[in-house]
C-alpha cells in the first residue's frame, strides 16, 4: 500500500514539475503548430469547420449585420492590405479613371457576362453603414454604396452545381522572385446572395478611392475584412476551390487563415 | 482496537470529494486555459491596443491600452499606455528580447503560441481550445446539476456568506480546515469563475465575431460595442490569470499532495476531528 502511495506521489510530483517547467521555459515547443501541413495543426483546424457549420446552422441566411447611424461615422475608412496596386493592367485602368473597367462573371454560369462601372452604377443601389472588422482585431465604421451581388449573379445564371464564388482581384498583394501573387478569396453562395453583399463603388458618399479598393470592392458584412476583396475584376462560379492558388480558397487562406472568416 | 482511534487523532477520514466529471473537466480547463492564454496573447499582438466603443479610433482616441515601441534619443524603447498614462515597459511589453536581437512585439515571444508572429496559427489554436472549453463547461454544468455538486459545493448559501469573514481570517493566517466541503471563500471563488468569468469571456469572445453579431445583435448592446467586448475579454483574461495564481498558491499552502490527489483520484484527506460517514476510507 505504501508503495502505491509513494508511486502516486512520485507521479504527482513529476507531473507538477513537468507542468511548471512547461510554463516557465516559454513556448517555442509549440512552434511546430505554425507548420501549415502539420497533422496536429490540421486536427486543430477542424474546429474552424465546426465554427462554419455552427454559424451557418445558427444564423439565418438572410439575417442582416447591424447597420449604424450616420453619426457613428467618426473617421475615414482605414486602408489596409494592398493600398496602391502596381500591376500594369490596374495602372492602365486607373490612368483612364476606370472607363474601361469590366466586372466579369464566369465559370459555372449559363452565360458569361461583363459589366462596366457605369452599368453597375445604373443598377439598383444600396447604401449601408456597417462596421468593418479586421482579423487583426480593429474595427472601423463606414458607409458603403453599391449594387447587390445576388441579382448580378442571377443575370449570369448560376448553375445548380456551383458551390462557391471565387473573387479575382487586380492587386499584387505579394511580390516574389517567381512573380507577383494576385489577391483572391472566395465565399459560399450564402454569403454571395446575402442582401448586404454588395459590389461597392462608393465610400462615405464619395467615389471609392484607390486605397480602399477602387473601382469595385466586395462587401461581405458578416465576415472579416480579408473576405471582402478590393480591386475586384472577375467572379468565377466553381464547385471546387483546390485549383486556385495553393488550394485553400484565398490568398490569406493559403497562408493559414481560416476560409470562413466569420469570427 | 485502539488503533483506529489513534489514527483518527492524527488525521480525519479519506473522503470522496471530486466526481469523475469534476476531475475530467478540471484538467480539460487547465489545458484549455494554458493554450487559450498564450494563443490569445498572440492574437492581441496583431493589434496591441484596446478601445471602448463600436470601433477603433484612428482619427480620434478611444483607446484604454496601447502597447508599442518608440524611438527615443537613447534608442528604441517599449512603451505601454494605460488610461492615458504612459509607462516604460522595455524588456517586457512593446520591446523585448536581447540587445542583439530585439523583438518589437506587444507581449514577448516567451508567452505567445507560436513564439514568432503568426496570427493565423494563434487563431487556429485559440478557436480549437475555445470550443473545447465550452464543451467542458457544458459537460460540467450538466453533470454538476445532476450529481448535486452545483447545489452542494458551488452555490454559496447564507451560512457561507456569514462564515466569510472568519474564513478570510483563517486563510490570511494560512490556517486551512480540510472539511468534507469547500470553505466559503472557495465556494465564492469557484462560483465567480463559473457564473461570472467563464460566461463573460465566452460571450465577449463571441461578440467579436461579425457572424454572431448578426445573429445576436443584443451582444453588441450588452457589452457596449465590439471593441468594448474585446477590452472586457482581455480584462477577464487578467482576472482568470489572477485566479490561477491564487489557486496555485492555495494548493501549495493547503498541502499540494492531498489537493492534487483529490483532483486526480477524487479522494481527499480531511482534517482531524472530521466526523466519518458511510463510504469514507480510514
Amino acid at each position: 500500500m505504501s508503495n502505491i502511495i509513494l508511486n502516486r506521489r512520485k507521479l504527482l510530483i513529476g507531473s507538477a514539475a513537468l507542468g511548471s517547467s512547461l510554463a516557465l521555459t516559454g513556448c517555442n515547443q509549440f512552434d511546430f503548430l505554425g507548420e501549415r501541413g502539420n497533422p496536429v495543426r490540421q486536427a486543430l483546424e477542424q474546429a474552424n469547420v465546426l465554427t462554419y457549420r455552427a454559424q451557418r446552422a445558427l444564423i439565418g441566411n438572410q439575417v442582416l449585420a447591424r447597420e449604424y447611424a450616420a453619426s457613428e461615422i467618426r473617421q475615414g475608412m482605414k486602408p489596409n492590405g494592398s493600398t496602391e496596386p502596381t500591376t500594369p493592367e490596374y495602372m492602365f485602368l486607373k490612368a483612364q479613371n476606370f472607363a474601361q473597367y469590366k466586372l466579369t462573371i464566369k465559370g459555372m454560369v449559363e452565360r458569361e457576362v461583363s459589366f462596366s462601372l457605369d452599368e453597375l452604377r445604373n443598377m439598383p443601389a444600396r447604401s449601408q453603414i456597417t462596421r468593418h472588422d479586421c482579423v487583426e482585431g480593429w474595427s472601423c465604421i463606414a458607409k458603403w454604396t453599391g449594387t447587390a451581388l445576388g441579382p448580378v449573379l442571377d443575370m449570369a445564371g448560376v448553375k445548380p452545381s456551383a458551390r462557391f464564388c471565387v473573387y479575382h482581384c487586380y492587386d499584387n498583394i505579394q511580390r516574389t522572385l517567381s512573380g507577383d501573387i494576385l489577391y483572391y478569396t472566395s465565399s459560399d453562395l450564402v454569403d454571395a446572395y446575402h442582401p448586404q453583399t454588395i459590389l461597392a463603388y462608393g465610400l462615405n458618399d464619395q467615389v471609392l478611392p484607390v486605397s480602399n479598393g477602387a473601382p469595385v470592392r466586395l462587401r461581405v458584412e458578416r465576415a472579416l475584412g480579408y473576405k471582402q476583396p478590393k480591386y475586384l475584376h472577375t467572379i468565377e462560379l466553381v464547385d471546387d476551390l483546390t485549383p486556385f492558388g495553393r488550394g485553400k480558397g484565398g490568398y490569406w487562406e493559403d497562408n493559414g487563415y481560416d476560409w470562413y472568416g466569420g469570427i | 482496537m485502539s488503533e483506529p482511534d489513534e489514527h483518527s487523532k492524527k488525521q480525519g477520514p479519506l473522503v470522496y470529494r471530486q466526481s469523475v466529471w469534476t476531475r475530467l473537466t478540471h484538467w480539460t480547463w487547465a489545458i484549455c486555459l494554458f493554450f487559450l492564454l498564450l494563443s490569445g496573447l498572440q492574437i492581441f499582438n496583431a493589434h496591441p491596443a484596446l478601445y471602448v466603443g463600436q470601433q477603433s479610433g484612428f482619427e480620434f482616441d478611444n483607446s484604454v491600452l496601447r502597447i508599442g515601441a518608440v524611438n527615443t534619443p537613447e534608442g528604441p524603447r517599449g512603451q505601454t499606455t494605460v488610461f492615458g498614462r504612459t509607462f516604460d515597459t522595455t524588456g517586457v511589453l512593446g520591446m523585448s528580447g536581447t540587445a542583439e536581437a530585439p523583438q518589437y512585439v506587444g507581449f514577448p515571444p516567451a508567452v505567445t503560441i507560436p513564439s514568432f508572429r503568426d496570427l493565423a496559427t494563434g487563431r487556429v489554436v485559440h478557436f480549437f481550445f475555445g470550443w473545447l472549453l465550452v464543451a467542458a463547461l457544458f459537460v460540467w454544468f450538466l453533470a454538476s446539476f445532476i450529481n448535486g455538486h452545483l447545489r452542494r459545493d458551488i452555490l454559496p448559501r447564507g451560512a457561507d456568506i456569514s462564515g466569510l469573514p472568519r474564513d478570510a481570517m483563517d486563510h490570511a493566517r494560512f490556517r486551512f480546515h480540510h472539511g468534507r466541503q469547500y470553505s466559503p471563500l472557495q465556494k465564492i471563488s469557484y462560483f465567480s469563475v463559473f457564473f461570472i468569468l467563464f460566461p463573460l469571456i465566452v460571450l465577449t469572445g463571441l461578440t467579436m465575431s461579425p457572424g454572431m453579431d448578426a445573429a445576436f445583435p443584443w451582444l453588441l448592446d450588452l457589452f457596449g460595442g465590439r471593441q468594448t467586448a474585446r477590452t472586457i475579454h482581455f480584462g477577464v483574461m487578467t482576472l482568470l490569470v489572477l485566479f490561477f495564481v491564487v489557486h496555485i498558491i492555495m494548493v501549495l499552502l493547503a498541502g499540494p499532495l492531498n489537493e492534487l490527489r483529490s483532483m486526480v483520484t477524487g479522494w481527499y484527506r480531511t482534517s482531524p476531528g472530521t466526523p466519518p460517514e458511510a463510504g469514507d476510507k480510514p
